[in-house]
């Protein structure tokens, strides 16, 4: 009967071999433990505290999705199946080395079946393991994607892992040459390398002290490996399931927290590192450089200063130096890298280790504000904001002017009605959009929904005030939003906007007694209730943009697909779309902000790739800003006559 | 330095502005008022001189509308003290200003008075030279930079066509700012609210308004539309069209 | 006591400037109701033969070295004397960087009353432009002696011209003791066009998104076979040299077509486009005051506009 035998091949001339081997490996784990422990300490000893320990079983089943199964990492073929075998080929060899020490000390049970098993699944991984380096040694060394860190520390990590897993295969295969056991295609790749060995013709004596010398080089290359890891970029394999671990839980992704309060109960403003939570720093800490973030980052794709990767390594290396240095100048995490995020979540939505880049940023941004290092055009929109509600800077008499010449559309403040339309500044406010929100209430009163306006009383919202970093203000238009909010009388709330209706959604204590609807998820319930009836057939070929703050942050995915389904429109999807559709790079206040250098719009970027879909006749959006932004972009790249740009509610107004 | 500014409240040309029944003054009813822009600036090179050559800044305003948030503002940026002026300040002018300051800073020895080089209500003069005239002391105006050096100003006075003149000011002095060396900082919310929990506002009665030196007026309005122009209407392209029409025909292409 | 009316020159390196021919124009309208003078009062030194085209009935001319170059003490002072000599009915300065450094003085210290930002006279009223000139204020000219300060708008600068008048040279007051020094002037950066030559100018305004965006009006431009100029936030935020300010602190212009896109025409700008043959403006706001100067406007955004513009342009190209 097959069974697995301890050390073999390994000479007891000095004692019993497992003396040694568990002196070592227990001085090597003790050495990383130490290491490692030293450098987490410096979380909690800079960082700020904060409570992430609640609900520990939901915590360690969020471990298993995104550490062990690797959910988001899988997300990206290539690299998604180079870092599984990567991982799992280790997961394997890590319980498979901790069975032998059962079976060596404690029940024998790796004999017959069970140990053929065994050593299939070893071998099995080891092939997996090799594939996956393979694949990162053509990633890293042929096809260098810029996204990627280019350092020794990476080079060093394949290499270990690489030897470590080279080495077993290489010294099984010396056993099985000298041995030569019937079940020997068990391990079919060990066997295959042991033919090599046979065919050479070596002797057995001569293959067994390759083989211990093999044994003893595998076994010093894990020791050096365990004791390099908490310096070296195979750190992540502790800090990551740890920061998944502690990541954010049930606050939803579009709920950012207010501003936090030291133990005195002041208000913190992120200056230096030590300002930053301590999970903040392990975030920091698990960051693997995959750069997947930097990849779906419009704004660094636009050229622009922001990276979500860079704001991760800033903090970083800050966390090298000491905790009072200053995080906000142009040699760390630059103010202009700053204000270029259009925090549309992407780097978030990608990261496999759940790091919120976003909030980071917003954290940052606020002490940006306090300070008052704002730019202009952001000076003079929040000045607009905090005296006139709006980013206009237009009187709030002129807010519902728009509804000139329309049938009179009811003031909620005095007349109950089902749904409040909080219409938001730029449906309200721009000239370009008039247009859309009058249909928008045409459609309405089409569909007899018994709806009012706020009219003057209705200020901005607030999400990208908050988002810019102005909590002050963003507390001011909430508060006056409510007080006005509390006198009328609704059910639900209904919005065109997507940056409104995430803030009311989920920033306003509103959604206990009301519903909260984006206008997609409206008409799609309408549409399928029956109450809104589309008497034509459009036929148009479209494409559709989510809007960051209707798809990422609150995944609102399919319910304009069915509206657009139903005006008789036939949708082809972009390459970027749902969760991964492109941000128009006007969020998080980016609308309000001097442009600044920049290659290529994000907007232009999506024009273009709407307008490479062959037979697309209209790039369909959700959002006012989309209706500015890319009709804007529509001319300024020259398709002006080769898409067009539909709101939504277009469609379903011509479909009428 | 001992700086104090006087500021004021004007109409806000964002919101329209009515008649009165009166037809004499303008309809305060619908009327938001905001800190003269040019006050705005004033504050801010007095708080960038602060900074500079340290000192203390004084800001006075009379009693309106919301002057309690601008006032609190300036706080929050840097200013020291905050005086309000009150009593009869519905219908004050310039000149009525300029004495009313002039009495309240006669007490404060000020060795700088930045103030809005004007306002865009002013219908009798600038406070900033009328209270210089007061105070005996000299005044510049359109100034668009200060710095200080051993009890001298020297200020870069505006002048058309991108012209500067720059000038050697005794003081103490009054100046009319235009424009501060560096625009206006922003101060978050959060910082006006400290400012309000943290800074006292000091009220001065100016009891008995003199509104003399100024000329009644009989009759406001509207400017006539009579001069307006005619109104392009159509889609983007057909207003292209005709426009391109409209400057051939007056040789422009 | 008399009826005449004193306009002060206003001058600058050699230069009158166009508000002195639009006072002299008002002054000239007032002296029709009083039945007095119009007496231009030139401070300066050996400038007397700037005031050849005045349309003034006399000069005062106060001629000294230490007047070559506008002063606000010496010029309070020197006006002092001249108006309790002359105790005129009204005195028109500038409502400008130099004339409202002296008016408010005066007022004060000779307890005369002062009318500020008149546009014209009516009858023996004032009518003054106020609240960005969104607001016109009327009244009777304040006794015994009305000191103005005049914005541009209400008088073309050739009725304030054509006399040629004789020049009584006059003795200045003592102008020691000065506590305001001009040490120098500081010119604009030269190397630049001078939009104040140019035939087409498209200016923009407020409503000017990005900087990036100039690209587009100066393409508009080149078509146009014009030079891009702008209203003062512009170059307050550094986007366009100040050699390119159409406005008070920076150029009158008078081109052959001035183009203003996204600018709404706060006063200080008008006044200085108001000589130009053509104006056009597009804007957002169908009240923008600009478009009470304006030939024709367009209630539209800029940059639908630019994009229009651009395409007509080339289609007529095409054509010719």
């Amino acid at each position: 009967m097959p069974e697995r035998t301890d050390f073999w091949g390994i000479p007891h001339t000095w004692g019993d071999p497992a003396i040694y081997v568990y002196t070592l490996m227990g001085l090597a784990a003790l050495v990383l433990l130490w290491r490692f422990y030293r450098q987490a300490s410096c979380w909690w000893k800079i960082g700020r505290p904060e409570n992430r320990r609640d609900r520990p079983l939901l915590r360690l089943w969020k471990v298993i999705q995104y550490a062990i199964l690797q959910g988001k990492v899988l997300r990206q073929r290539y690299p998604g199946l180079m870092h599984l075998g990567l991982a799992w080929g280790f997961f394997v060899f890590f319980l498979g080395t901790a069975l032998a020490t059962i079976d060596s000390h404690f029940i024998k049970f790796l004999q017959g079946n069970a140990y053929l098993l065994y050593k299939l699944a070893l071998d099995l991984f080891t092939v997996l393991f090799l594939v996956g380096a393979g694949m990162a040694f053509y990633r890293r060394y042929i096809q260098r994607p810029a996204r990627l860190t280019f350092g020794p520390g990476f080079t060093w990590s394949l290499a270990l892992t690489s030897l470590i897993v080279l080495a077993g295969l290489a010294a099984e295969s010396l056993r099985l040459a000298v041995e030569r056991p019937a079940w020997a295609w068990w391990t079919p790749a060990g066997w295959l390398l042991a033919q090599a060995w046979i065919a050479a013709g070596i002797p057995g004596t001569i293959l067994t002290n390759w083989h211990l010398g093999l044994w003893i080089f595998h076994l010093l290359i894990v020791a050096a490996t365990l004791v390099t890891l908490p310096v070296g970029t195979l750190l992540h394999v502790l800090t990551a399931p740890l920061n998944i671990f502690f990541a954010k839980l049930d606050q939803p992704a579009g709920c950012l927290s207010p501003v936090p309060l030291s133990a005195e109960g002041k208000p913190v403003y992120i200056r230096a590192l030590r300002d930053l939570t301590w999970q903040q720093l392990l975030a920091a800490e698990a960051c693997t450089e995959c750069g997947r973030c930097q990849d779906a980052c419009p704004a660094y794709a636009a050229g622009a200063a922001c990276n979500p990767k860079q704001l991760m390594l800033h903090i970083r290396t800050a966390l090298r130096r000491d905790g009072a240095s200053p995080l906000l100048d142009d040699k760390t995490i630059s103010p202009t890298a700053l204000w270029t995020c259009t925090t549309c979540a992407s780097c978030r939505q990608e990261c496999p280790v759940l790091i919120e880049h976003p909030d980071t940023i917003v954290d940052l941004r606020r002490s940006l504000v306090m300070d008052g290092r704002v730019d202009a055009e952001l000076q003079k929109t929040l000045d607009n904001l905090g005296r006139y509600g709006n980013s206009f800077g237009q009187s709030p008499r002129l807010r519902a002017r728009w509804t000139q010449g329309l049938p009179p559309i009811p003031d909620i403040r005095r007349q109950p009605a089902e749904f409040l339309w909080f219409v938001g500044d730029y449906a309200s406010y721009s000239a370009t959009l008039a247009g859309v929100t009058r249909k928008t209430a045409e459609v309405f009163q089409h569909a007899g929904l018994d709806f009012g306006l706020l009219y003057d009383a209705e200020q901005n919202a607030g999400n990208d005030v908050r988002r810019v970093g102005e909590e002050g203000l963003f507390e001011m238009l909430v508060e006056k939003n409510l007080s006005t909010l509390e006198r009328c009388r609704f059910e639900s709330v209904v919005t065109t906007d997507p940056h409104t209706f995430n803030t009311l959604k989920n920033e306003y204590p509103l959604n206990g007694d009301h519903h909260v609807l984006h206008y997609a998820s409206l008409l799609d319930d309408w549409l399928a209730a029956g109450k809104l009836k589309l008497s034509r057939r459009l036929g148009y070929t479209v494409t559709y943009h989510d809007p960051c703050y209707l798809g990422r942050y609150n995944d609102i995915y399919d319910a304009p697909r069915r509206v657009i389904a139903a005006t008789g429109c036939k949708l082809v999807e972009m390459p970027r779309h749902a969760d991964r559709a492109t941000c128009c790079g006007a969020g998080g206040g980016r609308i309000w902000m001097q442009e600044g250098q920049v290659a290529e719009r994000p907007s232009e970027s999506r024009i273009r790739e709407a307008a490479a879909l062959s037979g697309v006749e209209a790039l369909v959006v959700a959002c006012p800003k989309d209706v500015t932004m890319f009709g804007d972009a529509v001319k300024t790249t020259g398709y002006e006559n080769r898409l067009q740009v539909k709101d939504l509610i277009e469609l379903v107004y011509e479909a009428m | 330095m001992n700086i104090i500014v006087p500021v004021k409240m004007v109409p806000d040309l964002v919101e329209e502005l009515t008649i009165d029944p009166g037809g004499a003054a303008l309809d305060t009813a619908w009327m938001r008022l905001i800190l003269n822009e040019f006050d705005d600036h004033a504050i801010e090179q007095a708080i960038l001189l602060k900074e500079r050559v340290g000192g203390l800044v004084t800001v006075i305003a009379p009693e309106a509308a919301d002057v309690d948030d601008a006032l609190f503002t300036a706080a929050a940026k840097g200013a020291d003290r905050l005086i309000k002026l009150t009593g009869e300040t519905g219908s004050i002018n310039s000149h009525a200003l300029a004495r009313a300051l002039a009495a309240v800073i006669q007490t404060e020895t000020p060795d700088l008075i930045l103030t809005g080089v004007q306002a865009h209500n002013d219908l009798d003069g600038q406070v900033g030279p009328l209270l210089a005239e007061s105070l005996s002391m000299p005044y510049v105006g359109y100034v668009s930079s200060v710095k200080i050096e051993n009890r001298m100003a020297t200020v870069k006075k505006e002048y058309p066509g991108g012209l500067l003149a720059e000038f050697m000011v005794e003081l103490p002095a009054v100046l009319g700012i235009q424009a501060s060396d560096e625009p206006p900082r922003y101060v978050a919310f959060t910082k006006v609210r400290q400012a309000m929990q943290a800074t006292k506002i000091e009220e001065q009665d100016i009891g008995e308004l003199d509104i003399s030196g100024s000329a009644a007026v009989s009759r406001m309005f509207q400017p006539e539309v009579k001069e307006r122009a005619e109104m392009l209407e159509g889609d983007s392209d057909a207003v292209a069209a005709r426009l391109v029409e409209i400057m051939q025909e007056y040789g422009v292409l | 006591m008399s009826e005449n009316i004193l306009v002060v020159t206003e001058h600058l390196q050699g230069r009158v400037l166009d508000i002195t021919y639009v006072m002299l124009a008002g002054a000239r309208r007032l002296a029709e109701q009083t039945g007095g003078k119009v007496i231009a009062v030139l401070l300066g030194y050996k400038a007397q033969f700037l005031t050849q085209d005045f349309g003034a009935d006399k000069v005062h001319s106060y001629d000294r070295p230490s007047l070559e170059h506008f002063s606000p003490d010496a010029y309070l002072r020197v006006l002092e004397a001249e108006i309790n000599a002359e105790q005129p009915r009204a005195v028109l300065l500038g409502h400008t960087t130099i004339g409202m450094d002296a008016a408010s003085g005066l007022s004060a210290r000779l307890h005369l009353p002062l009318v500020s930002q008149a546009q014209r006279f009516d009858g023996s009223n004032f009518v003054s432009q106020i609240c960005g000139g969104k607001i016109m204020a009327e009244g009777p000219l304040p006794e015994p002696t009305a000191l103005v300060t005049m914005v541009p708008g209400g008088y073309r600068p050739e009725d304030g011209q054509g006399r040629n008048p004789p020049i009584l040279e006059k003795q200045a007051p003592g102008l020691e003791g000065m506590r305001v020094r001009l040490s120098h002037f500081i010119e604009p950066e030269a190397g630049d066009v001078d939009i104040a030559k140019e035939s087409v100018l498209v200016s923009v305004g407020r409503g000017l998104q990005n900087q990036n965006d100039l690209e587009l009006v100066e393409r508009l431009a080149k078509d146009l076979r014009g030079t891009v100029s702008a209203s003062r936030p512009l170059v307050d935020k550094g986007w366009l040299p100040t050699s390119r300010l159409v406005g008070k602190s920076g150029k009158a212009v008078k081109p052959k077509m001035y183009l203003a896109l996204g600018i709404s025409g706060a006063p200080e700008h008008v006044e200085a486009v108001t000589g130009s043959n053509l104006i056009v403006a597009v804007n957002t706001d169908p009240n923008a005051p600009i478009f009470n100067v304006a030939k024709y406007g367009v209630v539209m955004d800029m940059y639908e506009l630019i994009q229009a513009l651009s395409n007509a342009l080339e289609q007529e190209a095409h054509a010719a």
